[in-house]
């Protein structure tokens, strides 16, 4: 499936540029992102507010958009490069936070949170998510590696969806039984930029850092798996080793984005894809690429909730769950996919 | 037409149909299933805030029994077991027929799409005439089933339309099932979000899936559509066998591969959302339902009846435990609980590989 190696990037424009353009249009998405909200500013306004202290529009655009923006960019890129590795590491196109488990477990443990605590801040938040989905990842790990077959990526991605349905009927359960859970756990659980402040993003950060190091660390490893758990034996890889630095990088990129965001869907799952189209299947180009990609999806939805909501704003997670379900479903229907 | 290593059998896998000695195997299973079907449902009728034993129960149903017991047998207990049972049979089946077609364990109703459409129409009901107090509770009770198949109709279409390309591949309708089932939940819980915190929690309440409502007004529609639907799934199963051996093979030995797909995603479609209509989405059960029965007949495919009693085991027996625990939860819960587990084992098994690959 991801025949990366036998499918060689087309060298009509070096991958640099491609990168290179990549980041301009984030870039582009993210000035847009400062400029554009749902009170109607004018842009030489925010521009002005950007820049001079001593106006009203600084803190505005300063305490609101700034970290919107800021907070975008760094959900969107983190699911990228997780739904990136999670696809390398399962050599499955359809992994994806939800499948492996990982944002059951991370929203699990966040409901247990609030259940327990009434409210949860996003320094709680962060690290009962990285609890949680570092709980799924190990767990949906272990029972793959009890089988014969330790790398063999069907029972991966079963074991995943059995702990994910274990999770999920967790979560149910407690929703079910307290109202107020329910009443913070519903408007958390579509995923959203509003509102969420920069306090605790530090912490998040650092797990964020963690995670791309990880994954750049991962980057030869996930090339030697595409072409198989025998070849890549065989090519010298340390299957274990490889698996554990791929785990750990998915559980601190998805447990920082979920902590801030609330588990946002389809960047993880369609990133990769839009990536490896732009600038193929070795990794080393496609995890900083499919970062990219993931951030300019996030922050460009984001926008796009703002304006078509009115007064009230459509939240990012629902906006990309229309979007990336259509961008989905075409990919499919081109036979991208199939093609991997 | 391209299918994907993941879903790709090696072919003297496929070719291992069951002998003499597996079909007597099947035979057994089924048996062993049917009495415990019963068993359960028995148990379910006993059982609850007034214990009846088993001769209780059969006085009462043969029409013995005190006025008191017929009220708790006939009119509370009978439609939720029954229902229970019904419900499970459909799931079991439905999983059993499209994880078969699609040649691949993930291919669930659930996965496809119909469950989820079937949850956001019955979730607008919800909300949309929740909000209303125009709307008497007696048409929401018709309301709700009526909006939740209409809804799985819709996605089925939708679905089945958005996958055809010069027919239907499995792996293609998988994917696009996956899509659109995704964006579908996405869509669900904005309503939910939205919505007034009274019919939140109802909302939840209901994608959760649970029997506690159920009447034999909602229990009867399941019953018809799964006779009249499961025999048309039974008429199809030596085509099913021979689809496992991919499209070329099947074009080749004669089956007319897309009618023949389009016949088994109606069966499909329409059982889950007769099942969906009463219940709510009670997930786990497609999914694990036809593993199950796979796995102990060790069959090359799920085997359909067997699957269906699968189904109506977990489905009935998950009831039972729900209302025993000290305060009663949605049997979808008791489902997750129990089936999840039971795939994990099956994946940490030595031989998971081979069950599940």
């Amino acid at each position: 499936m991801l025949t990366s190696v036998h499918r060689p990037h087309p060298v009509l424009v070096p991958r640099g540029l491609i990168l290179l353009g990549l980041g301009a249009t984030v870039a582009a998405i993210a000035m847009v992102s400062l400029l554009l909200g749902s009170n109607l500013i004018s842009p030489a306004t925010v521009l002005r507010g950007l820049l001079d202290p001593s106006t009203d529009m600084y803190s505005i655009v300063w305490g609101s958009r700034v970290p919107r923006t800021a907070l975008g960019l760094f959900v969107g890129f983190s699911l990228g490069v997780a739904g990136a590795v999670m696809q390398g590491q399962t050599r499955n196109p359809l992994a994806d936070p939800g499948i492996f488990g990982v944002s059951a477990g991370a929203s699990l443990a966040v409901v247990i949170g609030v259940y327990v605590l009434g409210t949860a801040s996003v320094l709680v938040t962060l690290w009962l998510a990285l609890a949680g989905a570092l709980i799924a990842s190990v767990v949906v790990f272990s029972i793959a590696a009890l089988g014969r077959e330790v790398t063999s990526p069907v029972p991966l991605t079963i074991a995943g969806a059995a702990v994910s349905a274990l999770f999920v009927a967790g979560t149910s359960l407690l929703v079910l039984t307290d109202e107020t859970t329910l009443a913070a756990y519903r408007i958390w659980v579509i995923g959203s930029l509003s509102g969420r402040s920069l306090h605790g993003i530090a912490a998040a950060t650092v797990f964020t850092c963690i995670g791309l190091v990880l994954a750049a660390a991962n980057t030869r490893s996930l090339n030697s798996l595409a072409l198989g758990t025998e070849l890549a034996r065989g090519l010298g890889e340390n299957l274990l080793r490889a698996r554990l630095v791929g785990l750990g990088a998915i559980t601190l990129l998805t447990a920082a984005a979920v902590a801030i965001s609330g588990p946002i869907g389809f960047v993880g799952l369609t990133a990769p894809h839009v990536a490896r189209a732009t600038v193929g299947g070795n990794h080393a180009w496609l995890l900083p690429a499919s970062g990219l990609v993931g951030a300019g999806v996030l922050l460009g939805c984001d926008v796009v909730g703002r304006l078509i909501g009115g007064n009230a704003e459509v939240p990012v997670g629902v906006v990309l769950t229309v979007l990336g379900g259509v961008v989905f479903v075409t990919i499919v229907r081109r036979g991208r996919v199939a093609a991997l | 037409m391209t299918v994907a290593p993941v879903i790709r059998r090696p072919a003297a896998d496929v070719a291992a149909r069951p002998g003499r000695h597996g079909r007597a195997r099947v035979v057994t299973i089924t048996l062993a299933l049917a009495i415990l079907v019963v068993a359960s449902a028995v148990v379910g009728i006993m059982v609850g805030s007034a214990s009846l034993t088993v001769p209780d129960v059969v006085r009462t149903l043969v029409g013995a029994g005190s006025s008191g017991e017929q009220l708790i047998v006939l009119d509370l207990r009978l439609p939720r077991v029954v229902g229970a049972v019904a419900v499970g049979a459909c799931l079991g089946l439905a999983g059993a027929l499209t994880q078969t077609f699609a040649r691949n364990p993930l291919a669930t109703p659930d996965i496809l799409g119909v469950t989820s459409g079937a949850a956001l129409g019955a979730v607008s009901a919800i909300v949309l005439a929740g909000g209303a107090y125009s709307v008497s509770a007696g048409l929401l009770t018709v309301g709700v089933p009526a909006a939740a198949t209409l809804g799985a109709l819709v996605t089925a279409v939708v679905v089945y339309g958005l996958a055809w390309r010069e027919g239907v591949d499995g792996y293609r309708l998988i994917l696009i099932g996956i899509g659109v089932t995704a964006t579908l939940g996405g869509l669900t819980s904005y309503l939910v979000a939205r919505a007034q915190i009274t019919e939140a929690a109802a909302a939840t309440q209901w994608l959760v899936g649970s029997l506690s409502g159920i009447s034999w007004a909602s229990v009867g529609p399941v019953c018809v559509v799964f006779a009249v639907v499961a025999p048309v799934a039974l008429l199809q199963s030596r085509d099913l066998e021979v689809s496992r051996l991919g499209d070329e093979v099947s074009v080749g030995l004669g089956v007319h591969v897309q009618r023949h797909r389009f016949v088994l995603i109606a069966c499909a479609v329409a059982l889950t959302a007769a099942a969906v209509s009463a219940s709510g989405p009670i997930e786990f059960v497609a999914f694990v339902a036809p593993q199950i029965a796979r796995h102990l007949t060790r069959a090359g495919r799920p085997p359909l009846v067997a699957s269906a009693l699968a189904g109506a085991l977990v489905v009935g027996g998950g009831d039972v435990a729900a209302r025993m625990a000290p305060h009663e939860i949605p049997v979808g819960i008791v489902t997750a609980v129990v089936g999840a587990p039971y795939l994990i084992w099956l994946v940490a098994r030595r031989h998971g590989k081979e069950a599940l690959a």
